[in-house]
């Protein structure tokens, strides 16, 4: 059955219902340019979504060398043929007149164009000379969540064994470092327990600080046909925003933002309580269990609603849907992740599944989830903070092994303290020991907190600033070399999304200009540097993205991400595997810790551990002596007041999100016209409470003020909870007058001007969710309304006359699903 | 006075310092935002371990004294953070945060062994009160010594080789 569902005004499209236990039936969406039809297309080349971590299986459809329009793949076990509205529109975005075609180097104070043997020369000289002057400490790398694995990986390999420096991460330390600290926490190694097919078999869905609606909109839809299905979960949901999930909600927690150990605790407290847990699996799979008894004996209900100003009988009430089912499924995002205490609430999460026994069971598992597309790939190949194939920094033998892999002496790899983290990083460049930042494929200008600062970090003259993107960023403006790179679609590799899916991105068209692959750029850089192994051979042996994952494969074996299983055949034409995938388990593996807990050995941890609340190393004498047996550890954490608490002159917390209609700091969705048009500019949510009180209305211009910076925004008043502020973090200035920051004519417009330098110590990830922050008027709206869509968790309130979201025409969509069961077998 | 109200003494004055460190050293790095922000966490736990040892101290004839209600006046907490603003692009402080961390990981250590010190008498005194003091304090103290020593071992390296 065809239908056209504009997909702007409906960015979950039609329902599919089916059954608990079901296989969720196919629904293929395709979006072509118009005047293309589908037998126009010449080409229909694989690949998967990089505007999220769903990993949403599609086909990029060609026609005369230049893309006309993508459709999802009906074989995928992710996706099984939806698309969510960023994937239908956003690969517009790479056929933008102003991509980078030259690579540009400063003179005089000015960007210039120039050809790559001049502004490579430049990136190696300059390199050289660090080196010499000042040792490999002074050279950092920042790199993205947007890449591919192979990219990642020979990045990670010219900086640590090449360069031989500490410092390279990922701004995937801002949206999924908390997830990978919580996993090694719990489970001794990084690794995604769960699946996306749980949500098949829960029968609770609770979903933590995640608004999996905008965040993941393809396994929301899943979420919706199961609620329309016989058998339907019931879904818990912690939020302070009025997001579909908490619409959709048996029972829906707005804490106060900040208090999410609080919460949990309690959660913990009630599940104790009452015996809802699994003796057990706690004893034979578990160390802890009495310090988390003790430690949250006290955390009654009513004790934590009065720090969380939420009802005690909603949190009791919580406790039993979550406490009282056979299969629960968790999901975690940002919420937890970017707030106050975020390990330490991510790791209750973890908790509350090892004392009900619910892991590694169809429906019953955790999903600690990323941001980023290719988030995942960060951490799995070394590139995120972490040491390659999940290896402990503290663990000799495991370096040994590294450096066996590289041919490299295990002294080359830096392990004397952990890689450095991107907070830290800037840090280093404030106080000047980085000299030289190469930043690839993210744009800290806009996305990083207390943008002023990190303005001024990257405008020093003594720091050499190297930036690779496909677009004149708001960073790329202030770097001295700038190295344009292909998009997604006009190179190949591979990429793992949050439910270890590996999925193949084939070349579809050709890169604009003299645009070059990330993997290429790196590979020169690395052949100019003339790195070497132990042997006098060269230090990177490979020459293009399939001799990459090769070499990645070798480095993954016998890790928890092992990839040996794989290769670029298995995974072209067919669904994407779920790693670990090996001669042994050739199909992949859809969940870990199916039979006991896979690698929290001491001799096997990818981390001996930290204190909660310090970030402190335990070591591997406490880890040893804590758990032998590398069961999963339950840890617990006390609650800690807020670092900035509201004051007068600060009277809301200030927190920032997504919407489902932008990427990251909008380089592509701001450039493609369906998106963009749904949400134009930036806003500010209000509730209705706050808003009364200080007679604002729908539409008023705001600004939003911290000791740090302000930013001007129109007003929405939702059902946000009291107290609090809402501002999605997409927005910056390339698409200003003003060109990479503020100025006398262009105010404030990044949520980031306003936000804390503040970061969780155990996982080094920014609080953006916590801020204090303080608002007055700026002019009346005068009825016009905010920029915010209606669609999202930006609804009006019931009774606004705020226009309605909508794409037009160019938003339609097709939508086949099946009509008989026969006919979707056909279709698969 | 006996050697039990001695030791309280010494715990409840080490405290109180450390409190008072850890807030002058979280004034004067306020460019280096995790020392900064879990300084000023650790100094809670000094806080409540000098109010503690005040309390128990009274059923022992002491008059401790509670911790100042204002840890540090507001004139030298900015006085001291305009200076950590104003030499925050230097690396020259990044020694001087090094030895603040190791003064704060010593007196940690200090207020570590005083427990260790309350902890014995009081198994000897079959004291369960002041067992359960010490027993509940002083794994708090052990963590901030970690914690010391986990940012000297993280940040080292790059401080002391950039110079």
């Amino acid at each position: 059955m065809d239908a056209r569902v504009d997909r702007i005004a409906r960015p979950w499209g039609g329902r599919t219902p089916y059954a608990r236990h079901g296989q969720w039936p196919t629904r293929v969406d395709t979006h072509l340019v118009d005047g293309v039809t589908a037998d126009e297309v010449e080409r229909w080349v694989q690949t998967a979504s990089v505007l999220h971590s769903g990993g949403d299986a599609m086909d990029i459809a060609v026609r005369d060398g230049r893309m006309v329009g993508v459709r999802g793949r009906a074989i995928d076990r992710v996706n099984r043929g939806r698309l969510g509205p960023k994937d239908l529109f956003a690969w517009q975005a790479g056929a933008s007149p102003d991509r980078l075609t030259r690579p540009l180097i400063r003179e005089g104070g000015r960007l210039v164009e120039t050809d790559w043997e001049t502004a490579m020369n430049r990136v190696v000289s300059r390199s050289r000379e660090l080196l010499g002057e000042r040792g490999p400490g002074s050279i950092g790398f920042y790199t993205s969540g947007q890449l591919f694995l192979e990219e990642y990986y020979t990045l990670a390999v010219l900086a640590r064994a090449g360069i031989g420096t500490n410092h390279l991460d990922g701004n995937t330390r801002l949206c999924t470092s908390t997830a990978a600290e919580a996993l090694k926490e719990s489970f001794g190694c990084d690794g995604q327990p769960g699946s996306f097919d749980d949500i098949d078999h829960a029968d609770v869905i609770a979903l933590f600080g995640h608004n999996l609606a905008e965040t993941q909109p393809v396994q929301w839809m899943r979420v919706l046909d199961r609620l329309e299905g016989a058998d339907p979960p019931r879904l818990v949901c912690v939020d302070p925003r009025p997001t579909q999930v908490a619409r959709r909600a048996t029972v829906h927690l707005a804490p106060r933002i900040g208090t999410n150990v609080a919460l949990l605790n309690a959660l913990l407290h009630e599940t104790i309580r009452h015996e809802r847990i699994d003796h057990a699996y706690i004893e034979a799979h578990t160390v802890g269990f009495e310090e988390l008894a003790a430690r949250v004996a006290n955390c009654t209900a009513e004790w934590a609603a009065a720090i969380c100003d939420v009802p005690a009988r909603l949190i009791v009430q919580a406790a039993e849907v979550i406490g009282t089912t056979g299969r629960l499924l968790s999901t975690v995002l940002q919420g937890i992740y970017q707030s106050h205490q975020s390990t330490a609430a991510a790791v209750q999460i973890n908790n509350l599944h090892l004392i009900r026994g619910m892991l590694g069971r169809p429906g019953a598992g955790v999903l600690q989830m990323n941001g980023q597309p290719t988030a995942q790939n960060t951490r799995e190949c070394g590139a995120n903070g972490d040491l390659p194939g999940f290896r402990n920094w503290e663990n000799d033998d495991h370096v040994a092994e590294l450096a066996k892999v590289w041919n490299v002496e295990p002294t080359t790899i830096p392990h004397y303290a952990p890689p450095t983290h991107a907070m830290q990083m800037f840090r280093y460049a404030e106080q000047g020991s980085i000299r030289m930042l190469w930043i690839s494929g993210t744009n800290p200008a806009v996305s990083l907190p207390e943008l002023t600062r990190i303005r001024s970090i990257l405008s020093q003259d003594r720091l050499f600033t190297v930036v690779q993107d496909l677009f004149p960023t708001e960073t790329a403006q202030l770097a001295d070399v700038v190295l344009p790179a292909a998009a997604w679609g006009e190179k190949t590799g591979t990429f793992t999304n949050a439910d270890r899916t590996v999925h193949l991105s084939d070349k579809a068209v050709e890169p604009p200009g003299e645009a070059r692959p990330d993997l290429d750029i790196f590979l020169d850089y690395a052949a100019r540097m003339d790195f070497r192994d132990k042997d006098g051979g060269p230090l990177l042996p490979w020459h293009d993205p399939e001799s990459a994952f090769e070499a990645w494969k070798r480095c993954s074996a016998g890790r928890p991400c092992d990839y040996t299983g794989l290769t670029y055949g298995r995974l072209r034409g067919g669904s994407g595997i779920q790693w670990p995938c090996t001669e042994e388990a050739p199909d992949g593996t859809p969940r870990l810790h199916t039979d006991g807990i896979g690698w929290a050995h001491p001799d096997e941890c990818e981390s001996y551990g930290k204190d909660l609340l310090t970030g402190a190393s335990a070591g591997v004498v406490e880890y040893r002596s804590l758990n032998p047996d590398g069961k999963a550890m339950i840890k617990a954490a006390e609650f800690l007041p807020l670092h900035e608490a509201p004051s007068q002159e600060h009277p809301f917390q200030l927190t920032t999100g997504r919407t489902a209609y932008h990427f990251h700091t909008r380089t592509k969705t701001g450039r493609t016209p369906q998106l963009n048009a749904a949400a134009p500019d930036v806003w500010v949510e209000i509730s209705e409470a706050d808003a009364a009180a200080r007679d604002l209305e729908e539409g008023d211009l705001v600004e939003v003020t911290s000791p740090r910076g302000a930013l001007r925004g129109r007003l929405r008043v939702t059902d946000l909870r009291r107290g609090a502020l809402f501002v999605p973090f997409h927005y910056g200035y390339w698409d200003t007058p003003a060109g990479s920051g503020p100025d006398g004519r262009t105010p404030g417009r990044a949520a980031n001007e306003a936000t804390v330098t503040d970061w969780d110590p155990v996982s080094k990830q920014p609080l953006f969710k916590t801020a204090a922050a303080g608002l007055t008027l700026v002019e009346k709206g005068g009825g016009q309304p905010s920029p915010a869509p209606t669609t999202t968790a930006s609804e009006p309130r019931p009774g606004s006359r705020v226009p309605a979201t909508e794409g037009g025409p160019s938003a339609r969509v097709l939508q086949t699903t099946a009509t008989d069961r026969a006919s979707q077998e056909g279709a698969r | 006075m006996n050697g039990i109200t001695l030791t309280l003494r010494l715990l409840h004055h080490g405290e109180q310092h450390l409190a008072g460190e850890l807030l002058a050293v979280a004034d004067r790095h306020r460019t280096e935002h995790e020392v900064h922000h879990v300084a000023k966490d650790l100094a809670g736990w000094s806080r409540e371990h000098v109010e503690r040892l005040a309390g128990t101290g009274r059923s022992y004839g002491l008059e401790l004294g509670a911790p100042p209600s204002k840890p540090s006046p507001a004139l030298l907490t900015m006085v001291r953070e305009r200076a950590a603003q104003a030499v925050g692009h230097r690396p020259e402080p990044g020694l001087l945060l090094l030895r603040d961390l190791r003064e704060l990981h010593l007196d940690a250590t200090g207020n570590s062994l005083h427990w260790e010190m309350l902890a014995q008498a009081a198994q000897a005194a079959r004291d369960t009160r002041l067992l359960e003091l010490a027993s509940s304090c002083h794994p708090r103290t052990l963590r901030q010594m970690r914690w010391t020593n986990t940012m000297i071992k993280n940040i080292s390296p790059q401080l002391l080789t950039s110079l």
